[in-house]
């Protein structure tokens, strides 16, 4: 199985990087490479100007690594002493390890559990705790592989603005991120990469993403149908995609992006024959996430509407 | 890099990572019940049973030796050997891999780590065996106890780098071939009674894990002939020392050759691949 295949991006000093794609399209692994976890089997990958398979220990001493989900560090230690050791191992003296731990502590909201044990804080704690680690070491590039996973609104949004901060404030940092909250790549990176099937289909920043599916109206309806999902036939040229089906009301969200010149209304008309009930209709202004659903055909958790 | 910086990163590393073992043996009362008091109480029954036997009073302090010793080789199949696999069960490794830390650094954490804590926690074995049970040994020197106690700790714990990866490589397999030697492995060491019971063969034992010739060395050195030794120290202290050079290059080249697999099949770091 070919998990990536002739991605070719320049990312640049000082940049907030995004890297979007579903489940399987090769993110994770392009993260792996370029962090010295993986083998490229073709081509080459280089960090900081370092080749990471020829010089890996050198592009390990500058960069950073944060997966959500993941739960590092040993519970018999506390919050404090956890960070320390990982900047020991990244060779950090003591005397910057120790004040350098505190001041991420405060960052990640965690000075009421900075002596705590590891194996009493909650997921989200410990979810902060592996970003403040990822900064221990204060790395040149920074890997955030779905850093808020498990986070609370509030909190994932301080860490957001940290990261801006710490790029903004620090010259030639880095930042490659990936995320499937859309908001997050759209509020935070400077330039975003579509990924699908281990292919890069986009790349270039938000805006300039937007302008490329620019024009007539982005439109969800809430809807009902009969079966789980129908082969709808809307109009030529319109391309809907199925959201998640809605918890409590029985519906079933259908996104789509009308052309300029078509109507709404011969859309509504046509499901209607199709015994579709429309619940809701609205439509907004060109999201990331319509630039996603239009390059890639669906979106991060939605099904393709067969044509 | 400036010369010696390697070196200090080295040490800095490794003294992080027995951090953890070491608070870890304070912090949790359980281990301190299950690590240290347990484990004496096997010592305690061979010494009653010796000296219900009316056995000489060599035979006690000989078993005394192997359950204080037996503690290490616990903490070697368990602390050291399942270690990695746990690592990557928790998504540690995968930040290990991905930092400039000295693989090698780790292991010696783990390895003086376990090693300090487990000599903290002999103590309770000394204080059962030569206190409360009242087990004694002729004057004895402390120098080269020292030594042989050092050199069998090096061999047993390079034993326990290379367990380590063994177990990573195999996964849970590895893990149920070791929990099923345990007990044959006190049996081979001739922890409760002495090596050359066995005969010829105990020699091919003894080989099997440096645990067999430490405990042999040190009960010399302790009981001179009455420990019945299999060889004279001197001999089995060069083996000894011998099988933790053997160990530690083992242990590295196990190391790196799982690293390169981890690199190139990319399942060996991550919990769930």
């Amino acid at each position: 199985m070919v998990a990536l295949a002739g991605v070719d991006v320049r990312i640049e000093r000082g940049e907030i990087f995004g890297l979007l794609g579903p489940n399987g399209a090769g993110k994770t692994t392009f993260i792996k490479i370029l962090t010295t976890l993986l083998f490229p089997t073709s081509g080459e990958a280089r960090v900081v100007g370092f080749d990471v398979v020829r010089d890996s220990q050198e592009v390990r001493r500058r960069i950073g690594l944060v997966s959500g989900g993941e739960s590092s560090g040993y519970g018999i230690l506390t919050v404090r002493e956890c960070l320390w050791m990982f900047a020991q191992y990244y060779g950090v003296p003591s005397r910057i390890a120790w004040p350098r731990a505190d001041e991420l502590i405060a960052v990640v909201g965690l000075e009421e559990q900075a002596h705590s044990r590891i194996n009493r804080l909650s997921t989200g704690q410990r979810q902060r705790m592996n970003f403040a680690r990822a900064f221990v070491s204060d790395p040149e590039v920074l890997f955030l592989d779905e850093p808020t996973l498990g986070m609370d609104v509030n909190a994932a949004r301080k860490l957001r603005e940290y990261v801006a901060h710490w790029v903004r404030e620090r010259e030639g940092r880095t930042v490659l991120l990936t995320t499937h909250y859309m908001a997050e790549a759209e509020q935070l990176c400077d330039r975003v990469a579509i990924i699908d099937r281990g292919q890069v289909l986009a790349c270039d920043s938000t805006p300039a993403l937007r302008r490329q599916v620019q024009g007539g109206q982005h439109v969800e309806l809430e809807v009902r149908v009969a079966g789980p999902e129908l082969d709808l036939v809307l109009l030529s040229g319109v391309h809907a995609v199925w959201g998640a089906p809605h918890p409590d009301r029985g519906t079933r969200a259908l996104k789509f992006r009308l052309p300029p010149g078509e109507v709404l209304g011969e859309v509504l008309r046509r499901l209607e024959s199709q015994q579709v009930q429309v619940d809701s209709v609205s439509t907004r202004e060109t999201t990331l996430e319509d630039v996603f659903i239009a390059i890639v055909g669906r979106g991060l958790e939605d099904t393709e509407v067969p044509s | 890099m400036r010369p010696g910086e390697g070196l200090v990163h080295f040490l800095r590393a490794a003294y992080a990572r027995a951090y953890v073992r070491m608070v870890g043996s304070f912090r949790e009362p359980v281990w301190l019940i299950t690590d240290a008091i347990l484990p004496p109480v096997g010592m305690c029954a061979f010494v009653l049973l010796y000296r219900a036997l009316g056995a000489p009073p060599s035979f006690e302090a000989l078993a005394v030796l192997g359950g204080i010793l037996s503690a290490f080789w616990i903490n070697v199949l368990w602390g050291m050997g399942t270690q990695l696999y746990w690592e990557k069960q928790q998504g540690q490794l995968q930040l290990y891999f991905v930092s400039p830390v000295s693989r090698m650094a780790i292991l010696t954490g783990m390895a003086v780590g376990g090693m300090l804590a487990t000599t903290i926690r002999s103590l309770v074995g000394i204080a059962l065996g030569f206190g409360l049970l009242g087990v004694r040994v002729p004057a004895f020197d402390v120098g080269m106890l020292a030594l042989v106690f050092v050199v069998s700790m090096l061999a047993l714990y390079a034993l326990g780098m290379i367990l380590s990866s063994a177990f990573l490589l195999f996964g849970r397999e590895a893990w149920h071939v070791s929990n099923a030697l345990q007990e044959p492995v006190y049996f081979m060491s001739g922890l409760y009674f002495p090596l050359r019971t066995l005969g010829a063969s105990a020699w091919a034992l003894a080989g099997i894990v440096p645990l067999g010739f430490g405990v042999d060395a040190m009960r010399q050195v302790l009981l001179g002939k009455d420990a019945r030794g299999l060889a004279p120290v001197e001999v089995e202290t060069a083996i000894l020392a011998g099988l933790a050079v053997i160990f530690l290059i083992g242990a590295r080249l196990a190391l790196a050759h799982l690293e390169r697999l981890s690199k190139q099949e990319g399942r060996l770091a991550q919990r769930w691949q």
